[in-house]
């Protein structure tokens, strides 16, 4: 299926699903009501028509723009069996950055939601163990923040 | 080479110094610690492996073990997470021990520096270091001339600075 | 100094403490372990020699790439790509230079593609004899890792000559390379297939494939399905040592791949189950007979006129956008998430590194091992920490 199908196919399955496409864009994606992730992901795998049965890459990102913070939460999918592509956005508030787990759809979502937690902060409900990936446990703040400040010290070492 | 040895008359005997004995045969067989943090230490296993042959130098024993190690040598970059493992480390080794701090980023942070909000800025500032070797990552034949400046330190030829630091 | 090492002991585990035997114990491999490949924390709850769950502790190694993305241009982020995963430089390189062309709509000239083909195969290559040296180092043999690091070297000579480093080259640019190859270098490399082809065969599966210790230790250990390698978004050749022919050189075609004739290598069971550390194995020996084929092709049909760094933009500025790329890396799928908001500097550049995604597959696959065939699982995912960490 290409792009136009694709995008046909789940506003058919969910119709209140899909807020916007993006066909222009390098690799075209559509944006997500945040809601209806918890729905759509296992439509998504199991639909023999759509199978994506692979996540590709779950990225999370920081983009302060012109109408206020958000964060973002990219899921970029492959079906092997059809050889089709998908980009899926959810748009976060940075005042309530809850988004509903993917990681019982896509183990791959496992560690790659919990370095989204752990770089920008947002917080996956349904997560089985959302903690800390790549910096310690005790670390302060979400360092791919555009407003992050590194610390002076931590544990007592300097870091500048 | 001028030696301090003493040879007696039938040849049987020679005298020397304890201290000249102990630190010539921990010159000659350095075992460093099995300590791989990054992109330096496959240079540091190239110079195990047998075109740069460290065990030349009597080096090749690498120690997974840091009690029976003699040198510590900081192959990689120190991250804050890791910081408190390599003092840790640092000092279950028994003394005489030493460190040899491997590539840019162990001596300073190297291209981590600026905005490596999670890179401790060179590893001398949570343990002592006698050798720091620059590049990124440094030749295996680098390591071996920071070996062999490790080894005159050892005998004394040249002055330890790090046991000024280890003192304050 | 005072350093507290809190951190070391703090624990939020949901694995569970009990098996049906009564109480787990909890035993810690690393962050300083030989065989864990770097600075990695496993943490293993096992009953008695068998181990009921692992838990990788990672970022160790965590080196704040992600950070510097978006303080630095595209060219010069190229150095700091090769740091990510450092046994595989030159695909690294590749994968964020393609990335950043099809941004651009930049299209490179035939050499500079034939020649990032070869330097990419050989550096593919130079990262499977790292991980089968060690790998047989982790099972106790210690011969086959100075047989590969002699033949990895004749490598490293062959890129220190046409970029002047042995490990982290930067040579791949946007748009071009740093240098063109000497007058004889395609002899050199040419030279380096017929010697080292011989040796596989001679040398290395003898002396390790089919030895028989190395297979009682490999075989039937940390087997993989289809279907959790799929889910767990495993890829590289842990994921075709499962049997699944799946490559993206050919899959999803990227610089000019689909000009030659080679196949997908995939574990078939030859020693027990499909999918075992022995397949993992068998599918890199495999992997670079192949590669030495593209070589060989490349070298023979490369043109030989033109400037390698004629394309190269005096100024690279990724327009407005977003992508996801993805290439063939020595452990997998390597894939670059740019969004750029058509400045200087990207806005966001996430990595998703295949030793990653192949590392956090252990342990569903370890469970029920022995505290030894650990060491051979872990050996055979064939992980680099510096992509992990980034």
């Amino acid at each position: 299926m290409d792009f136009a199908a694709l995008v046909q196919h789940l506003r058919a399955a969910l119709p209140e699903a899909v807020l916007e496409e993006h066909p222009e864009a390098f690799s075209p994606w559509i944006l997500v009501r945040r809601e209806a992730l918890a729905e759509l992901a296992p439509l998504l795998r199991d639909d023999p028509a759509l199978d994506f049965n692979q996540l590709m890459c779950l990225s999370g990102a920081h983009a302060p723009g012109p109408e206020g913070e958000r964060l973002w939460s990219v899921l970029h999918l492959y079906s092997t069996r059809h050889g089709h592509k998908l980009g899926l956005k959810v748009v976060l508030d940075v005042a309530d950055p809850a988004c509903p787990s993917v990681a019982g759809v896509w183990a791959t979502a496992d560690w790659h939601e919990r370095e989204a937690y752990d770089m920008v902060g947002i917080t996956y409900t349904g997560h089985p163990d959302l903690r800390r990936i790549l910096c310690p446990d005790d670390w302060q703040g979400h360092p791919l923040r555009k407003d992050y400040v590194a610390p002076a010290t931590y544990n007592g070492m300097p870091l500048d | 080479m001028n030696l301090p040895i003493e040879r007696h008359e039938d040849g049987n005997i020679i005298l020397t110094s304890a201290e000249w004995l102990v630190n010539e045969a921990l010159a000659r067989s350095i075992w460093p610690m099995t300590f791989g943090l990054a992109c330096c230490a496959i240079e540091m296993m190239a110079a195990g492996a047998g075109r740069y042959d460290i065990a030349r130098f009597g080096s090749e024993v690498f120690r997974p073990t840091p009690r029976q190690s003699d040198c510590m040598i900081v192959a990689g970059t120190v991250t804050m997470k890791m910081a408190s493992r390599v003092k840790l480390l640092y000092e279950q080794m028994a003394e005489p021990k030493f460190v040899i701090s491997m590539g840019s980023c162990s001596n300073c942070g190297g291209p981590y520096w600026q905005h490596g909000y999670h890179v401790l800025k060179g590893v001398d500032r949570i343990v002592p270091v006698d050798v720091y070797i620059p590049g990124c990552p440094p030749r295996p034949e680098a390591l071996l001339e920071g070996m062999e400046l490790l080894r005159d330190i050892i005998r004394g030829k040249k002055p330890r600075q790090a046991a000024a630091a280890r003192n304050a | 100094m005072h350093m507290e090492s809190r951190e070391l002991f703090l624990h939020g585990s949901r694995v569970p403490d009990t098996g049906p035997d009564g109480e787990l114990m909890t035993l810690n491999m690393g962050p300083q372990h030989p065989s864990t490949h770097g600075v990695l924390r496993l943490e293993l709850k096992t009953d008695g020699e068998e181990v009921a769950h692992i838990r990788p502790h990672i970022g160790y190694l965590h080196r704040c790439f992600e950070k510097y993305c978006e303080k630095l241009t595209p060219p010069q982020i190229v150095p700091y790509t090769d740091r990510m995963d450092y046994l595989g430089s030159m695909n690294n390189n590749l994968g964020w230079a393609v990335a950043c062309e099809r941004m651009m709509g930049l299209e490179v000239p035939e050499k500079v593609e034939y020649m990032r083909v070869i330097v990419a195969e050989l550096n593919r290559i130079a990262s499977h004899l790292v991980a089968i040296g060690t790998f047989g180092l982790d099972m106790g043999a210690l011969t086959p890792y100075f047989y590969c690091f002699r033949d990895r070297e004749m490598i490293l000579d062959i890129f220190e000559e046409i970029c002047g480093a042995r490990l982290l080259y930067n040579y791949i640019w946007v748009g071009g390379l740093s240098h063109d190859f000497l007058e004889d270098t395609d002899d050199k490399i040419l030279r380096f297939c017929d010697h080292f082809e011989k040796r596989i065969d001679n040398e290395l599966n003898p002396l390790l494939t089919f030895n028989k210790i190395f297979v009682n230790r490999s075989a039937n250990v940390g087997v993989m399905t289809p279907e959790q390698a799929w889910s767990w978004g495993v890829s590289g050749p842990s994921l075709r040592g499962s049997g699944v022919d799946f490559d993206l050189r050919r899959d999803d075609p990227y610089s000019i791949y689909d000009r030659f004739q080679w196949k997908v290598c995939v574990g078939e069971g030859l020693m027990g189950a499909v999918g075992d550390c022995w397949d993992r194995h068998w599918v890199k020996v495999l992997e670079m007979k192949e590669s030495v084929k593209i070589i060989r092709q490349a070298v023979a049909s490369r043109p030989k006129e033109g400037d390698v760094k004629e394309k190269v933009p005096a100024r690279v500025k990724l327009p407005a956008g977003e992508i996801y790329c993805r290439t063939e890396t020595p452990r997998g799928e390597l894939g670059y998430y740019i969004v750029s908001n058509g400045g200087n500097q990207p806005e966001r550049v996430k990595v998703r590194p295949p030793a990653f995604c192949n590392l956090s597959v252990i342990d569903e696959i370890s469970r029920g091992a022995l505290i030894g065939d650990v060491v051979a699982i872990l050996g055979s995912l064939d992980i680099v920490l510096g992509e992990i960490d980034r």
